[in-house]
């Protein structure tokens, strides 16, 4: 009706404008362009990254003579490689593991009512606020070799004789063992990758925790309360359990910002201490850009992919299973 | 709560909070110092002394901004500021063209199959840019952009749209679906409804996306790392460790105030947007 009473001078635009009411065919309109975007931007350099590890690939072209897994058997048959791979996991899984523990003593504290609660998560959130590659630097200069800031507390608080003995670190050329080279020894510059990881990831991860916290209905709270359940029982049986899955998926996010991440190694260390602390992709960084082998580097930064899709399946299976709690 | 409770809140809360906040602190106090207080190890780092490392309560007589100073008129910081502010601005208008749309369909007209499409875009959102970059940056150099801000106007948005897609379809979730019914019941189409209704309803949420997807383009560093050669076109990620680390020689003043300096007024956006970041960030998934 409406159709026969408009003006008759734009029957096609009529139309057009007729179709676009519909669901079926405005939804996938309006999708579209940021689907071709992500196809276009994301797919397609995926896709490419895959045929590059598959060839002969050098800097400065973008195909190759195909040489089947040679650059995945290649990469691995590495050193350098392998401990690369090793860095990436122990970063990742003992700086989440740190996160995990860190955000569930914040969140449960932050979620209390208390003055000065602002300033307190303030400051909480600055690590996550930060451009990580600043917030990097800074770290490098809390770590330097001569000015360290840790070294001299250490020191006024007589306790750097005690960490060195602890971590039994000596300097190879030297023998002598102060000012701790925090990243220039190995195993001190992997604890202190690790650190600035958990250091970077922990507020986004009290963030969600906190998030998670607000999702359980007050029901829940009133009916332990009408049941006892108080202290570390409700902790067990009634928030743990209900937090679970949020928290799960908060730490699948540290994992892939962590395990994907370029810039804290990069700054911190380059890689060194003679490679000792790279990780993949700095590894890839070094092998496709810096020494031109294009192939082989896409097969090192592929190296990350199972772990990325092992994580973002039970991501996937957790967020599911917040959303029935 | 009792006063044990408040007692130990502070006491949990403090000492974590110290140890987040300390580089930024450290960084503060840093970029004021002179060389000679700087060069000397046995003084106090966390603070300003004398030429003969004692510590006075007037310490800006002890300090200098000279290497502040340095860092806007010697070094090319302001370009870079700059360069960060166009790349970003350019990206966040990008990211709103193609998601605002994306996020509103999701949430309201593709129904059952709206959130697993969601979630798909979501994903995309993970694949790290360590796995894209080599063929970016050679097609980069193919298109002829290397070296331009152009390269990172193109390539921002492969992260920037499906992390907003998804907040905004949180957002647009959270909008009663009456109101635009009110407005397709009074005659008007479904664009108009969404650009008359539920646009200004939904604006504090679009703002909150343009603040973290901006966020995201400052924090990004292995594109910029790599698309740009040269001075004058780095953003300030890029930059900072680039140009301003030259071999072993560290302006360690000026480099903390250039980290320090974009860090402080992104704190804050994020302090006053946190609320509904995780409103958006958790409405999609999380109820």
């Amino acid at each position: 009706m409406e159709a026969e009473a408009a003006p008759r001078w734009q029957p096609g635009s009529r139309r057009w404008r007729r179709a676009f009411e519909d669901r079926r065919v405005l939804a996938p309109a309006l999708i579209a362009p940021a689907v071709v975007f992500m196809v276009l931007v994301v797919g397609v350099p995926f896709g490419w990254a895959i045929y590059l590890s598959l060839t002969d690939a050098i800097g400065g072209s973008l195909s190759g003579h195909w040489v089947g897994f040679d650059n995945f058997t290649n990469v691995w048959a590495d050193d350098n490689f392998r401990r690369a791979l090793r860095n990436t996991l122990i970063f990742t899984f003992v700086s989440q593991a740190l996160v995990v523990i860190g955000a569930a003593i914040l969140s449960a504290f932050l979620v209390r009512d208390f003055r000065g609660r602002w300033l307190i998560r303030f400051l909480v959130i600055l690590p996550w606020a930060a451009p990580v590659v600043l917030s990097t630097i800074t770290w490098r200069w809390i770590l330097d070799s001569l000015y360290s800031v840790t070294n001299w507390s250490l020191a006024k608080l007589h306790l750097d004789h005690a960490l060195i003995w602890l971590l039994g670190v000596t300097h190879l050329e030297t023998g002598a063992q102060l000012p701790l080279q925090w990243l220039g020894r190995p195993n001190l510059a992997l604890i202190a990758i690790t650190l600035v990881h958990a250091w970077r990831i922990l507020p986004f991860a009290v963030v969600i925790f906190i998030a998670g916290r607000a999702s359980i209905p007050t029901e829940v709270e009133d009916a332990a309360k009408i049941d006892g359940a108080t202290g570390v029982k409700k902790l067990w049986y009634v928030d743990l359990p209900l937090q679970l899955p949020i928290a799960l998926v908060a730490v699948l996010f540290g994992i892939v910002f962590t395990a994907g991440d370029f810039a804290v190694v990069y700054i911190l260390t380059g890689g060194g201490p003679s490679n000792t602390t790279q990780v993949l992709p700095t590894w890839a960084f070094q092998v496709g850009i810096q020494s031109g082998s294009l192939g082989e580097g896409a097969a090192i930064s592929l190296y990350l992919f199972p772990l990325l899709i092992v994580v973002t399946a039970a991501m996937l299976f957790f967020a599911r299973r917040a959303q029935v709690t | 709560m009792t006063a044990r409770q408040k007692g130990l809140t502070y006491l949990v809360l403090g000492p974590f909070a110290i140890v987040l906040a300390f580089p930024f602190y450290f960084a503060l106090v840093t970029m004021f110092k002179t060389n000679l207080d700087l060069s000397i190890a046995t003084h106090s780092p966390y603070v300003y002394n004398d030429s003969n490392g004692h510590f006075h309560w007037d310490f800006w007589n002890y300090s200098t901004t000279e290497h502040v100073q340095f860092l806007f008129n010697g070094t090319e910081y302001p370009t870079w500021l700059e360069n960060t502010l166009i790349v970003g601005g350019a990206v966040v208008a990008i990211t709103l063209v193609l998601a605002m749309p994306a996020g509103y369909a999701l949430a309201r007209l593709a129904g059952a199959w709206g959130q697993s499409a969601g979630v798909a875009i979501f994903l995309v959102y993970l694949v790290p840019p360590t796995l894209l970059f080599l063929p970016l940056s050679r097609l980069v150099t193919q298109l002829h952009l290397k070296d331009s801000l152009w390269s990172l106007i193109l390539v921002y948005p492969s992260f920037t749209v499906p992390f907003a897609t998804w907040l905004l379809m949180g957002f647009f979730k959270t909008i009663p679906p009456e109101l635009e019914e009110a407005a397709l019941v009074d005659g008007a189409s479904r664009l108009k409804a969404l650009y008359r209704v539920v646009l200004p309803v939904s604006l504090p949420g679009i703002l909150t996306v343009v603040i973290f997807a901006f966020a995201l383009c400052v924090n990004e560093f292995i594109y910029a790392f790599t698309f740009i050669s040269t001075s004058e076109h780095r953003t300030v990620s890029a930059g900072i460790p680039n140009e301003l680390i030259r071999g072993d020689v560290f302006f360690w003043q000026a480099l903390l105030a250039a980290t320090l300096i974009p860090s402080i007024p992104l704190a804050l956006l994020y302090n006053a947007f946190l609320d509904r970041f995780i409103k958006g960030f958790t409405g999609g998934a999380f109820r």
